[in-house]
């Protein structure tokens, strides 16, 4: 029993801090209609950078500033905030596919990176030696997982806040706006590009908290972890969910993580031996032609995003965008 | 009423080695309705971009209200008092009427990531007042029982009535229409150019480009004609009508410098 709740904790666990870097990636293309094709790399420079900010000295490399967890993990959203504020610079004049492609170099980049800067990273070993907070006062175990997806719970609640809140604001409007019509918005005396560099660092900064706590559970990131097998995850999670939709994107999150989580198992259990080498390959395809059918089938995706009506209750005929 | 709202001077925009607007320098008078015609590929869409920060001129300027605005891009522009609306119209599709109208304003407080939160009580009344103010709008366009439709599923006509609203928003002195009669149903049609007959009455300058020589004769005075990207022609509709250059323009013929 406890093993079945533990395992559900562990899972829960996951599909929260994924669900976070859903809704970053929502703020971008659900909002914003930035294509960001590498969701993992300011994943993957939130969780380096917390472990790196708040580990412990080791020898022969940079880093391991022992700051206390808070510290940590906002230095980690900071770096990828500025990552993404550099790409970002560099970037955003290019349009939609063009953005992708770029930003899956920086991904790419940013692997080849960590997986080769020992003095900063460690190289393929990746970052050790992490103590995660509050370890000596609840220990390990049962227990401590279970306090870690509370935190991780609240920190996925305050951040659908805040997303809530924000894009039901006019700078919501703003994002939408440059979304559907970025020359008509100009006209009206909006910035695109202030608009659009904006919501790429706060996305990608979300996205950096949720590598930050994706490291903090494992205590541990490697090179493994920021492949972009991730990006692909996180993708098919907002597609399927529904773009535009913060509800979506995590409901998209938890269905999407336990089809991968259940996939995985069912092959690993069911599929012919010989097939059991290639089990992550064909999970990948599963995901690939998951995004394809749901594109082709129902591209406004499980939740649809909702139209902002008035309160004047004049007539709402039709409350769905396409 | 002689004074000059915008002007250019000399403007010239060249593609390579063809250039579609070339040392145009025209006057646009405060409180008119001023036409501007000519045959296609005569260079309107061109000079129309430029007047609108869309493009950035070879050569020349622009003055709108006594300032040079030559190369300001158009977010700049509207902030500056110049408003247009586009040929085939630029609605955001999932985005309802009502918000396409109420983005409009510039300067909002909750326009930042920290504004909402920081500023949440101003922000709230300035959003009361922005709703109000669009909702009027809105009423003033015939679109206010739409409010609430995604703006990508009204009809052209009634888009083309959303980008009036829109522009409205920003109170701008000078309104340039790219082909505001294109692909409208007669009635829509109407209804529009009364809204910018009464708009004109309260002191908004219009500029109109049309490629309907009609519309621009009934509605337009004065009227402005370019052919291969020069001004031909500058009067009144009355002497439009009679100058057999601005007809052969038209349809088409050439133009000796």
């Amino acid at each position: 029993m406890i093993g079945v709740l533990s395992y559900l904790v562990f899972f829960a666990t996951t599909a929260s801090i994924l669900a976070i870097a859903v809704l970053g990636l929502n703020l971008q293309w659900g909002n914003t209609g930035l294509f960001n094709g590498g969701v993992v790399a300011f994943f993957g420079a939130g969780a380096y950078g917390t472990l790196i900010l708040g580990g412990p000295p080791q020898e022969g490399m940079v880093g391991g500033f022992a700051l206390t967890y808070p510290m940590a993990l906002l230095g980690g959203m900071a770096v990828a905030g500025v990552m993404a504020w550099i790409v970002g610079l560099l970037t955003l004049r290019l349009r939609h596919d063009y953005l992708a492609i770029a930003t899956f170099g920086v991904a790419v980049a940013f692997e080849n990176l960590m997986r080769n800067a020992e003095w900063l990273a460690g190289g393929a070993k990746g970052v050790r030696g992490f103590e995660r907070p509050f370890r000596e006062a609840i220990g390990d175990g049962f227990l401590y997982n279970l306090v870690f997806f509370v935190a991780v719970l609240l920190i996925l609640i305050a951040t659908y806040v805040f997303l809530e809140r924000l894009v039901a604001s006019p700078f919501g409007r703003l994002l939408r706006a440059i979304r559907e019509d970025e020359e008509a918005a100009q006209s009206l005396g909006k910035s695109p590009s202030r608009v659009r560099l904006t919501a790429f660092v706060t996305g990608s900064v979300i996205m950096g908290l949720a590598g930050g706590l994706y490291g903090t559970f494992y205590a541990f990131v490697s090179p493994q972890d920021v492949l972009p097998t991730l990006t692909f995850q996180v993708w098919a999670m907002l597609i399927v969910g529904g773009a535009g939709n913060n509800r979506g994107a995590v409901f998209g999150a938890f269905l999407i993580w336990g089809a991968w989580t259940i996939s995985g198992w069912a092959l690993s259990r069911f599929a012919p031996v010989e097939a059991q080498l290639y089990t992550g390959s064909v999970q990948f395809i599963l995901i690939g032609a998951v995004i394809v059918g749901m594109l082709v089938w129902r591209p406004q995706g499980l939740l649809p995003e909702r139209l902002i009506v008035s309160q004047q209750g004049s007539n709402p005929v039709n409350k769905r965008g396409e | 009423m002689s004074e000059v709202i915008l002007s250019t001077n000399g403007l010239t925009k060249s593609f390579g080695a063809f250039k579609a607007v070339d040392g145009v320098s025209l006057e646009i008078q405060t409180g008119s309705i001023t036409g501007l015609i000519g045959p296609n590929g005569a260079g309107k869409s061109t000079l129309f971009n430029l007047l609108t920060g869309v493009l950035k001129p070879d050569e020349g300027g622009v003055t709108l209200n006594g300032q040079d605005v030559s190369g300001l891009s158009s977010d700049k522009l509207f902030a500056c008092g110049l408003g247009r609306t586009f040929q085939i119209p630029r609605p955001f599709a999932r985005m309802s009427v009502l918000e396409n109208v109420m983005l409009a304003p510039i300067g909002q407080i909750g326009e930042t990531v920290a504004g909402p939160f920081l500023k949440r009580a101003r922000m709230r009344s300035e959003e009361m007042h922005i709703r109000e103010r669009a909702l009027e709008v809105l009423d003033f366009v015939t679109l206010a029982p739409l409010a609430d439709h995604p703006a990508g599923k009204i009809s052209g006509g009634q888009m083309k009535l959303l980008e009036l609203a829109r522009v409205l928003m920003g109170n701008p002195a000078v309104i340039l229409l790219d082909e505001p009669a294109a692909g409208v149903n007669p009635v829509l049609t109407e209804t529009l150019i009364s809204k910018i007959e009464e708009l004109n009455r309260r002191g908004t300058t219009f500029l109109i480009i049309e490629h309907d020589m009609d519309f621009v004769m009934r509605h337009c005075d004065p009227v402005i004609a370019l052919a291969e990207g020069k001004v031909v022609f500058q009067g009144t509709s009355e002497e439009a009508l009679a100058n057999p250059v601005l007809l052969d323009a038209y349809l088409g013929a050439t133009v000796d410098d």
